[in-house]
């Protein structure tokens, strides 16, 4: 972008122009995005993201602590799917240390990320719709999402701040009652969503608002480095998920839901379906959740069962190592991509053979995403570029880091 | 009746239906948070007194002792005026319209209604185009963009539909043959086939009407068109710098607007105050006032449903709705009424 400077100023042009200053605190920024307007009238002539208000230092921070210490970090990333977080993490991790996880850990984790999906999508799907001005679909998502909340606290003991993965498995045995609750959640989520799409995707004003809206084409979504619903709403058909499974996605059947138009009822489309298709996976993944150990056969890595510990001695000196020592990672460089809600989540880890990595990136799919912003919107209404925000699904925590 | 008698009468009845008035504002505030919360799982106000009921008032109570900022960027004399233009307006139009018939006190034949004008539907239009100007200054003079361009959008929009609003109602007018409200309803006595009501609405103006309700929604700034206003682009739009009191008094111009657009759709659509009436004379003498406030209370319902349920408009999407659509469909049905009732 030609007029993005080190300083972030936008002038007034010669003629009529107004700079507009959208944010940092703003109804319609999702979060603390700040965006300069440059507008004529109703119509943005130029339009600029400033990003870096929510700058959490955590990518640094990670640096100081042992390798299951980064887990709780990795929540509050994007803190609407602190669970794929997770999963990104542990995953690099693992691949690092070349660990085999049991099937029972891989299908629990695939189930809480579909569930983590719907979670994430049932805000995006809230706070996009009263962009649009439509409150009543805010408060039906999240009673929704309300009961996915607790299902998380039901595993993990806390509703946002999961940190329910570790380096090897996944932390404890999902209690009593938990499956009956999913599959009574996915027995009725799908009415739900139907109840949305009736207040929106038939609705005249809706399609209105978001048909032909902040379009973008598959050249540009590409080259601008986009991934997720962002991407296949411009018509390009890729999800890791399906093309470069992990944690035995491939082994689940469900579909890439696409749409050619780029706008923002295209992505909008996207994204409604695939609540539909993730709750497709939370079925499959209750239907054949396999019998076994949820933990891999690490002991240096692993900690060690409670009973375990309090009764072998063995245990007892695997737990005391693994709490103050750490455990050591082999040294070399890893990258590791999930399809998080937003789209392409990767974790690039470093590691010099200590127990403390030596560097961790997030790859943030809303960084390239939010790029598209200009592209989408100049000589469109402010009104517009609302929609188009909301459409691209940006969480700033992962943003700025 | 002499004079003096008259003035009296008058003030008293001026001070009751303002009384009335400003509390129909703050239940329709009430109703409205109880309605659209309950259409969104949620319960509204709880909290002060049974039901939330004691809600108004604990936010008026908040209005009055909230401090009253003035930014030092504002000019002063516009942005003081603009929300007393836009309060005094909105109140003033209630003023000539019929609540019912008239009780006999005392030998004198009292109308409910504060002033009987034989061109009261002509000053209500005037009126609440003055008020117009409370959203336009507001917007100027608080001298802020959002504002700015919530003043912009507000005055556009309130010029470009009260087009289509005025149209819509010559249809009633034609075939009222009068301007006086009071006439329009008598009108509209009787029944088609003795049942059905002979009610504007069914009496033909069912487009005329419907144009009116688009119309009025978008003269009072409500879902979908309330652009002026939107909080999710313009952050609060025209009173975005006003607070306490001054932001109170939009907010009851508001309210206010909508009483009186649901007013007037019950007197020149609805029948007014014609409903079944019996029993004793007493009752004979109240129950057309009941009708006419149920009949008020149902529109400003449809006005709270709406907003539970519809997203809200672009700036052209909204214009060319109005110009290209509403005005065209409003002048065709003036000119079917009129070669209907010319024939």
């Amino acid at each position: 972008m030609a007029h993005m400077t080190a300083s972030p100023v936008l002038e007034p042009g010669q003629d009529r122009t107004m700079i507009l200053n959208m944010g940092p605190q703003h109804p319609s920024t999702h979060g603390v995005l700040r965006v300069l307007l440059e507008i004529d009238g109703e119509t943005v002539v130029r339009i600029m993201p400033d990003i870096g208000y929510l700058h959490t230092g955590i990518e640094k921070t990670c640096e100081a602590k042992f390798y299951q210490q980064v887990v709780p970090l990795t929540d509050r990333i994007d803190y609407l799917c602190p669970l794929t977080n997770n999963l990104c993490y542990v995953l690099a991790v693992e691949k690092l240390l070349g660990l085999e996880i049991p099937p029972k850990a891989q299908w629990l984790r695939v189930l809480l990320n579909e569930l983590t999906r719907i979670n994430s999508h049932l805000v995006w799907l809230g706070t996009h719709a009263m962009d649009i001005g439509a409150m009543t679909v805010f408060l039906y998502c999240f009673r929704e999402r309300e009961e996915v909340l607790r299902m998380f606290e039901m595993v993990s003991g806390q509703r946002m701040m999961t940190s329910y993965f570790r380096v090897g498995g996944i932390a404890l045995e999902p209690p009593l009652g938990f499956f009956d609750r999913v599959r009574d959640f996915a027995g009725y989520f799908p009415e739900k969503v139907d109840e949305y799409e009736n207040l929106l995707t038939g609705n005249p004003i809706w399609t209105m608002r978001t048909k032909g809206v902040a379009r973008m084409t598959a050249q540009d979504a590409i080259a601008l480095g986009t991934s997720g619903p962002t991407l296949r709403g411009s018509g390009v058909d890729f999800d890791f998920r399906r093309d470069m499974p992990y944690s035995s996605y491939d082994k689940f059947q469900f579909k890439v839901p696409i749409s050619q138009e780029g706008d923002v009822f295209a992505r909008y489309m996207c994204r409604v379906q695939e609540l539909r298709e993730s709750i497709g996976i939370v079925r499959q993944a209750l239907d054949g959740m396999p019998e076994g150990p949820i933990k891999a056969n690490a002991p240096h890595v692993v900690l060690p069962d409670r009973e375990k510990m309090k009764t072998q001695m063995e245990s007892l000196i695997y737990h005391f190592k693994i709490i103050t020592e750490g455990f050591a990672v082999p040294a070399g460089e890893v990258y590791q991509a999930v399809e998080s809600p937003r789209g392409e989540m990767g974790y690039y880890i470093v590691s010099d053979g200590t127990a403390k990595p030596y560097r961790v990136h997030m790859r943030a799919a809303c960084l390239a995403n939010l790029q598209t912003l200009p592209t989408m919107c100049e000589g469109r209404l402010i009104a517009d570029v609302v929609a188009a925000i909301g459409s691209i699904d940006i969480v700033l925590g992962e943003i700025d880091r | 009746m002499p004079i003096w008698l008259f003035i009296v009468v008058s003030v008293i009845k001026s001070i009751i239906l303002l009384f009335i008035l400003l509390t129909a504002v703050a239940y329709s505030v009430w109703l409205e948070r109880k309605v659209v919360g309950h259409m969104q799982n949620r319960w509204g106000p709880t909290r002060v007194g049974p039901f939330g009921l004691l809600q108004p008032a604990a936010d008026g109570l908040k209005f009055l002792f909230k401090e009253d900022l003035t930014p030092p960027h504002v000019y002063k004399p516009l942005y003081i005026a603009a929300p007393m233009i836009a309060v005094v307006f909105a109140l003033t139009s209630i003023s000539v319209i019929p609540f019912g018939n008239s009780v006999t006190i005392g030998g004198y034949s009292i109308p409910f209604q504060v002033t009987d004008v034989n061109t009261g539907l002509l000053l209500i239009l005037g009126v609440t185009s003055i008020g117009v100007y409370g959203v336009a200054l507001a917007g100027w003079s608080s001298n802020n963009k959002y504002s700015l361009l919530g003043g912009l959008r507000a005055s556009a929009q309130m010029v470009s539909y009260e087009i289509s609003l005025g149209l819509s109602l010559v249809g009633v007018l034609i075939m009222a043959g009068s301007f006086s409200l009071r006439q329009i309803v008598d009108a509209q006595a009787g029944h088609f086939w003795g049942f059905i009501p002979r009610w504007n609405i069914f009496h033909g103006q069912i487009i005329g009407f419907f144009c009116y309700l688009i119309a009025a929604y978008a003269e009072t700034n409500r879902v979908p068109f309330d652009l002026p206003e939107a909080e999710t682009e313009l952050v609060a739009g025209y009173h975005t710098e006003y607070s306490a009191m001054k932001f109170a008094m939009f907010f009851m111009a508001e309210y206010a607007n909508m009483i009186t657009v649901a007013c007037l759709a019950t007197l020149l659509f609805l029948g007014g105050w014609r409903g079944p009436v019996f029993g004793p004379p007493i009752l004979q003498a109240i129950l057309p006032v009941f009708w006419f406030f149920v009949k008020v209370f149902c529109f400003m319902f449809v006005y709270i449903w709406v907003r539970g349920t519809l997203p809200r408009f672009r700036y052209d999407q909204l214009m060319a709705f109005g110009w290209k659509f509403l005005l065209p469909l409003a002048i065709l049905n003036l000119i079917g009424t009129a070669v209907a009732v010319a024939w």
